[in-house]
Order: structure tokens, then sequence, then C-alpha cells
């Protein structure tokens, strides 16, 4: 039952009323509303009930082994939240003075440190708000560092078919146009099609790697060579930085821009969709163009570095300084890890992954790239058991959730058919990995013997398949009541 | 080894596996010349125990403040269940909503904040959050551009009364699609935007004006005309709106006669804490006819194959996972959470209790302003209403004065208007919201009056 069918006229959780205020208002009539909005009448218990109950429909970590591909689904440990729930970091005024900052930006300082170190980059803004948003300001520092040269040609921006939506997207919206370059039959880039493809008019690259297909591209130095003389910029997608944390640096790669998502590699909650938080790491000679605020040290005191500080910077992503509790959250999570424990995130979820990998072949699945070593993620194809047996990956994905296994990530990347990316992270131990192949084998064998039992799942979820073209046809966005007169 | 559960025979037992005899054999694809070394910049671990003493001291060092401040991030009191229940592991530790049946709590969740919201702002539709107010702004005018088939220009009407943060981030975001902002300016007595300013662009085209309201002075605009002179324009009309206002003020789908056609804005008001300024949740609404232009992920409620109502993402042929390179936008993952905790407080306060607490906060900045301009030295700068932040003039160095506040006396007296507004001389931004008792105000006033009269 939706909350507001629950609502009943003038009921109210009456704790959270505040007193009334006996002093007069300036506000004219007309400036005032006159219709009441929809929102529901509950008491505080009927609100915490529903929306208790309401979690408890969800699949999360904290309940389900969650093995999304791309997505970095790994424990979030508590003590992030709850230090970074402090009162007084939840209090602070994002405009208040530095002087009631000192503690909270000595953190940030010393996260730009650590992002650094373990990318490689020369310095490091932290305010993009998620992925896709520190892509953005990645390309515009790849535009402006062009425009500044006068270098006004490069209008292209070059983009695996492999990459992710929001690599192409981020690119249009600095303007460019989008030019796809396939994959070699390994997996790596088809080199000679990047060559034929960079010229005066590429801008640079953005590349994952590893790639979306689970493996470490290991002509990256020769990609890098190429871009680079035909005039381009490497930008890297750091969406995958939990397979190489602590082993090698984007840095080291060749790269000029990178974002990082530390709602993934650096353990902060998807919240359901988000927050998330994108920091960028640059070379130095994107350094100027990075956005703003960055933190930084005036007569040893922690300051935020704006336009007048930076004034070739691309400018600012969010009126503030960015998913600031996000980044407390990764700064906790990353002093818990230390040095020693950042190359352990890559081993252990490397381990995970090729464990994975070498027994759902071995109970009859067939990877994407065999003859290639997985990285913290890998690919599976069900083509043959779609041909043979009319079952896809969305079907052995919505079975699983019978299981009580959330879904590998389906249908993506696009250029794998029926693929499930599996991505199993370093927190889950062997014997969860062990109950997830079981299943996967106890799938497989039903698809051979009632292909019609996968293509109904699930059957134990708070719903069935639901009708997707229905939600775009009868479109149904909003409840709606008679609106009450107040 | 922190966070990582394996024992050193799960270890032996998957690296026999998978035939290899060391982790380190797994890495054996990326070229030797590319492995780092170690971190030595990066320190060591800490266990739960020593990062809780690390957080404590720097927490410590930051203090809490007395706020008099607003300017686009507000102080409101939260109640206690909003992030007890949004911080539970199926809410905090879930990913988007993929999978549909197995994220039912998420998706309904959502749909029921679109309905609070569409319904707030009196719109038809809204989306399930952008990155936060400003960015969302930058949102709205690219879907403006988009949306807008009368007219083929990429120049946007922007009010200088707009938060002038809100005004660069939109300009960073929107400069590489050739989009240009052309300013609006205010009447100097009001501080509302200037209708007769605005009668020098009749005639020409442009994709839409911005309206916000209030303004970042707190002032009231004169929405109504506003969004007629855009209509009567073709153009569209893009409100941004603080969204605790809208309890208590007209919403923008009821300005002039047929509303406006997009509102964006913070929704950090609605139960998000002030943290520094994030994670907050950028809100968007439009009407029907716009639904497919809009950025950012929309929930719609369908049937299951059992004929049972259910909740799934939908309209995804405008995002970037299906659409690429055409998509609405580049945004992927929004502020999930953040839409959690404002729907469980939006539901908390209901329409009585939200509006009550727009008003106190209305109520008190009227406190706030008449007893600061009781003290020498300190006047009101614009005659229009204001909703919870007012403008007044010092005649002292606003920047000195508010450092002062701060580092003698704790408190936070409001945002220094001088670099962004220039003419209006020492101008400070105040604010006073429901969580402002009469002694603070006291407080904060005598204050004042002390440094004032030295
Ligand atoms: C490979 C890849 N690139 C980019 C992104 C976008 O990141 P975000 O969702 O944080 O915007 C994602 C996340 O979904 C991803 O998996």
């Amino acid at each position: 039952m939706l909350i507001f069918e629950q609502s009943h006229t003038g009921r109210a959780s009456n704790a959270q009323l505040p007193a009334d205020n006996d002093a007069l208002s300036s506000l004219p009539a007309d400036a005032l509303r006159t219709t009441k909005p929809n929102l529901p009448e509950a008491s505080e218990m009927q609100v915490v009930r529903h929306f208790t109950r309401l979690s408890q429909k969800n699949f999360s970590i904290d309940t389900h082994f969650y093995p999304l591909g791309s997505c970095t689904m790994k424990y979030n440990p508590r003590a992030c939240n709850t230090l970074a729930s402090l009162p007084e970091f939840t209090g602070r005024h994002p405009l208040g003075p530095s002087l009631h900052g000192q503690g909270f930006l000595k953190c940030m300082y010393e996260l730009q440190g650590m992002l650094k170190e373990v990318t490689g980059m020369q310095a490091v803004s932290l305010c993009p708000a998620a992925g896709a948003q520190g892509e953005f300001a990645g390309v515009a520092m790849i535009k402006a560092y062009h425009d500044n040269r006068n270098d006004t040609q490069r209008c292209e921006i070059l983009v695996p078919d492999a990459a992710h939506g929001t690599n192409p997207a981020s690119a249009v919206m600095c303007g460019y146009k989008v030019r796809e370059i396939p994959t070699g039959k390994n997996g790596d880039v088809d080199i000679d099609a990047l060559k034929a493809a960079v010229g005066p008019q590429t801008a640079g690259i953005m590349l994952t790697n590893p790639s979306t297909l689970g493996v470490f591209d290991r002509k990256i130095k020769e990609i890098a060579g190429i871009v680079h003389e035909a005039g381009g910029l490497l930008y890297y997608d750091g969406a995958n930085l939990n397979a190489i944390l602590g082993k090698v640096r984007p840095g080291d790669m060749g790269f000029d821009v990178i974002h990082m998502n530390l709602h993934k590699t650096f353990s902060t909650p998807h919240g359901g969709g988000g927050p998330g938080a994108g920091p960028v790491g640059v070379s130095k000679r994107l350094k100027p163009y990075m956005p703003v605020p960055i933190v930084g040290k005036k007569d040893q005191q922690y300051v935020l570095l704006d336009e007048n500080d930076c004034p070739q910077s691309i400018g600012r992503m969010s009126a503030f300084a960015g998913n600031a509790g996000v980044l407390l959250r990764a700064y906790i999570y990353a002093r818990m890890l230390g040095r020693e424990g950042m190359p352990r995130v890559a081993d252990f979820a490397t381990l995970n992954a090729n464990y994975l990998l070498k027994r759902l072949m071995a109970v009859g699945y067939d990877a994407a790239y065999p003859e290639r070593r997985a990285t913290h993620e890998f690919i599976l194809t069900l083509k043959k058991q779609a041909k043979e047996l009319g079952v896809t990956a969305m079907d052995v994905a919505k079975r699983l959730l019978d299981y009580d296994f959330h879904a590998p990530t389906t249908y993506f990347p696009l250029l794998i058919p029926e693929c499930l990316l599996i991505e199993p992270t370093e927190t889950e131990a062997k014997e969860t990995l062990d109950g997830f192949i079981d299943t996967m084998a106890k799938i497989l064998v039903e698809a051979e013997g009632d292909a019609q039992l996968l293509k109904q799942a699930p059957y134990t979820l708070p719903v069935r398949r639901l009708d997707d073209v229905k939600a775009v046809k009868q479109l149904d966005v909003v409840w709606k009541k008679t609106e009450v007169k107040q | 080894m922190p966070f990582i559960p394996h024992s050193e025979h799960d270890i032996s037992k998957m690296l026999s596996t998978i035939g290899v005899t060391s982790i380190d054999d797994l890495f054996d694809e990326i070229p030797d010349n590319l492995r780092c070394g170690n971190l030595d910049k990066i320190p060591q671990g800490l266990n739960e125990m020593e990062v809780t003493r690390l957080m404590r001291e720097r927490a410590a060092q930051d203090g809490l403040p007395l706020c008099f401040l607003g300017a686009g991030a507000y102080e409101h009191h939260i109640p206690a269940a909003v992030w007890e229940i949004t911080t539970r592991g199926e809410f905090y530790s879930a990913y988007t909503p993929y999978q549909a049946e197995a994220s039912q709590g998420t998706l309904q969740l959502l749909y029921e904040y679109q309905s609070m919201m569409a319904s707030l702002m009196a719109m038809d539709v809204s989306n399930a959050s952008l990155y936060d107010g400003a960015s969302a702004l930058a949102e709205a005018v690219l879907m403006s551009v988009r949306a807008n088939k009368k007219s083929k220009s990429r120049k946007i009407l922007m009010p200088r009364s707009i938060n002038p943060v809100y005004r660069s981030v939109t300009e960073a975001i929107v400069k590489n699609q050739a989009i240009e902002l052309i300013d609006v300016s205010y009447d100097s007595a009001t501080g509302q935007t200037d209708l007769t300013a605005l009668q020098q662009f009749a005639g020409e085209d442009f994709a839409a004006l911005v309206i916000p309201q209030p303004n970042f002075f707190g002032v009231i605009e004169n929405v109504d005309a506003l969004t007629a002179w855009a209509t009567e324009s073709k153009m569209l009309s893009v409100a941004v709106v603080n969204p605790m206002a809208m309890a208590l003020l007209k919403p923008p789908g009821e300005w002039a006669d047929e509303g406006v056609d997009i509102v964006c804005g913070e929704g950090q008001p609605l139960g998000v804490p002030l943290a520094s300024g994030g994670p907050y949740f950028g809100f968007m609404c439009c009407k029907q006819q716009h639904v497919r232009q809009m950025p950012g992920r929309i929930i719609g409620r369908t049937t299951d194959l059992d004929g049972k109502e259910g909740f799934t993402l939908t309209l995804q042929a405008r995002e970037q996972h299906i659409r690429r390179s055409k998509a609405t936008s580049n945004i992927c993952t929004n502020q999930g959470l953040l839409v959690t905790a404002a729907t469980i407080y939006m539901s908390l306060l209901g329409p009585e209790g939200l509006k009550k607490v727009a008003l106190n906060s209305h109520k008190n900045t009227q406190l706030l302003l008449n007893r600061l301009t009781e003290i020498k030295g300190v006047s009101a700068v614009f005659k229009a209403s204001t909703f919870h932040e007012c403008v007044v003039q010092v005649e002292t160095d606003a920047k000195l004065l508010i450092e002062q506040l701060a580092k003698e006396h704790h408190i936070l007296g409001g945002f220094d208007l001088s670099v962004d507004y220039a003419e209006l001389g020492n101008a400070l931004l105040i604010c006073a919201t429901e969580t402002r008792t009469r002694e603070d105000i006291e407080r904060f006033a005598t204050t004042l009056e002390k440094i004032l009269d030295n």
C-alpha cells in the first residue's frame, strides 16, 4: 500500500510540528499557496513502519551477495557512516569559515594526497558528484587544454564500443562528436582501427582499463603512444580501479586525466542509486584546469581554493564542494585500509573473480574470453543457451533472485551477446562464492529440463516480472488524488 | 585483513582450483614495467578504535557555531526517524534498482517521492533526483533548449537575483554546447527581477527565462508576471525554487495561467543535514509534454505477470545506458539516499508540518530583521517581502565583521554579498530558520551591537 493510501486528514506526527510562533508574517496574500499539497497525513509510527517495511523489499549488500559487474558492490564499513555522521561534521555549514572546518578540511586534503599517490596523478580535485560528472569535468579539461593552445580543430573524442554509456554522453555534453573504436577478438582495443581513427581532429580517447570486458588491455602503452602522437589526450574511466588498486597506476599507464568512483573502489554506499563521488586526477599539463573548489594549504591553514586561486579552472560542478559526506566516508575507509590494505583489495577481488570464473566454466558456462585472465570481474555469455534452449541472460538473472542472490549486470557491455558481467568483490567469503556456483549449476540443469521455469522467474519476490512496456505506454509516475482546498 | 574474510586455507584451495601458485600470478597479463611499488606516501592502516579517535579529534576541531547563514544551504530540524531508517542497510547498501523485483522497496519509495514532489510543485511529473540544486539548473537549461520547439535559440535569460554560484555552475556545464546566459537586472529598491529591464528583450528569441522563488536575496519574486511574460514571448519558463518555501508560497505549477514548464532546485532543506555542502540532491519536475526531454531516472507504476501492482524504472530510452551519445544527460548515479531521507521527512512533516516549518522560518527571519535594524549602523536593503532570508547593510567592512563574529563569538553571521554584488556595499544575507530561538536572535543582536559600537 502507498503511504498516501494510509493518510488520514487531520492526523500528524505531532512531535515533529514546530511550536506556534506568534510573530507576524509580511507575506502578501497573492504570493501564498491556496491548495494543499498531497503529502501524507500520518503518525510517526505509521511512517516508520511503512518505510521499514519498504526497506525489507530490497536486496542490498548488507543482506545479499550482489555481484553486479562494474558496480563494485563490496561491504560498506559501518564505522565510515558512524564517524562521518558526528554532529560537527553533519552540522557544518558549507559556507562557514575554514576556521570552523580545519578538521574536515584536513581530511579532504589528505584524501586528495592519498588518491594522488594511489593513481599516480599529479593533482586531485574532489568536487565531481559521481563518475559521470567526473567524466564531464575530465573531458571539459581536455577541451580547455586544446582551446588554450588554440588547437580548435580537435572536435572528436574516441570511445571504445565496450565503454559505459556515460562516456559518450559526457563527451557530447562537452560539445564533442563521438567516434567508436571496435574491440579486437581478444578483448583488447583494436589497434589498427585506432590507428586509422586518430588524426588532427582527435581531442582524446576515453578508456577503461581493465575494460568493461573484464580484461586488462595489455597494449595500453602502445595506445597511449598512438593517441599522444596524434596530439590527443587520454581519459581514464576509473570505474574498475578496484582491480588494480596498489598494483598499477593510471598515471604510469600514460593517462592525462582520470575519474575515480569512490562509491565503488572506496566503498561508500550506493544508497539505492546514489550518492557517489567522482574525484578527478590530472597530469601536470591539465592541472591549471581542474574544477574548483580544491583543498589547499595557506599559512598552515587548510582552505578551499576557488576561481581566484585557479583562474584557468573549468569552473564549478555543484554549488558547494561536492559530496562532502561521501568523501569523508571514503577518507575513513582509506585510512582503515592504509598502504598495505589497498593492494590487498586488488589481490582478493581478483582472486575471487578468477575462482568464480574457473568454477562456473567447469559447471558448464561459457566465458566471453576463456583464454584471458579475469580481472576483478568477468563475462559469461549465454549465446549457446539462448540458441539451444531459448533461455536468455535475463532469465538466468531473474532465476538467481529466487535463490536469494542479486543478479549480475545483464546486457552490458553491449557487444557481448546474452552476457552476464560478474563482479564478486574482495569482501565475499569462499563459501558464499561456492553457494553461488552451486546455484548457477542448478539453474543450468533447470534450463535444460524446463526452460519455461526460468522464463517465468522470479516466483518468490514481492512481485513477479513487471510489464516494462506498459510502464512506458501507460505512463504512471505520480500518484494523484483530487486536490483539496485548504 | 580488514574487510577480507579469506583464511590461509581458503586462499590455497582457491589458488589450486584456478591453477596458479600465488595471487600475484593472477596479474600476469599486466606488463611488468607498469607495476607500481609500495605506496609509501599513504599512511599505515588504522583499526576501528584508532580511526574513531582520529575522527573524533578532527570533528572536535570544527565545533558547532550558532548559524544565521543560509545562501543555499539551510539548517532545519531533522526528525530522528529520518536517518535511522535511511541508513538501514537495505536502503543504504543497495544499488540503483536495475532488478526491479529485488528493489521494490527503493522503487516504491521513489514513486512516492515523485508524487510528493510533483504535488508540492503542482507539476505533472518529477524525476528521481539530480546531483544538487546548481547542477539541476544546468540540466534544466539544457532541457529547455531541447524542449522549446518554437525557438532555435541557445540563449537563456538569467536574472542577476539568482544564486550567483548557480549561475557559475550552469555556465561551466552548458558553455561547451554554445549556450549563452544573458543577465537580467534586479530592481535596486525591491530586490525583485526588474520587469521593465525585461522589456528590453521583448521580440528577441530566447529558449527560456529562469525564475527564482524566493530569489538569492530571500525576496519573493513577482512570479505570475514573469511567467506570463515568458509564455507571451514564446520562451519556456524554468523555476528555481526552495522546496520548503513551496509549502507556504504559490507553487510554480500555478504561476500565471498555465504554470511554468520546468521546476528545479535544491532538495537539502527536506531532511538533509548541512554536512559541508553535500551530499544533497537536485530535484526536477516538469509538464507532462516535456517528460521525454527530462534528464535522470524516472520510476513508473505498472503490473507484473499476475496483474499485481509493482514499480520499475521507466522511460529509460532517454538515458545514457540505452541512448549513449544521444541521451538527455550523462547522469547515471544520482542522489538516491538523500531522496530516501527527503521522502521520510515529508511523510513525517505532512502538509501542515511542512507549512509550519516554512512559516516559522519566515517569521524568525522577520524577527531577526526587525531586531537587527534597531541597531545603529544596520539597515534593511530591499523593500519587497522575503521568505526566510533577507539583506541588511552594515556600516563596517562586511567581510571582517563575519570573520570577527565567527572567530570571537562562534556566530555565523550571514553571507557577505560584497563580492558578487559590489553595488550593494557592505551587505549581508542573513537567515533564521525554525531552529533559531528568540534567545539565539538576541545573542546575535547584542554581539553585533557591541562590535558596531566599538
Ligand atoms: C565503467 C563505468 N563508467 C562510468 C560509470 C558512471 O559512474 P557513475 O554512475 O558514478 O556516474 C559507471 C557506473 O555505473 C561504470 O560502470
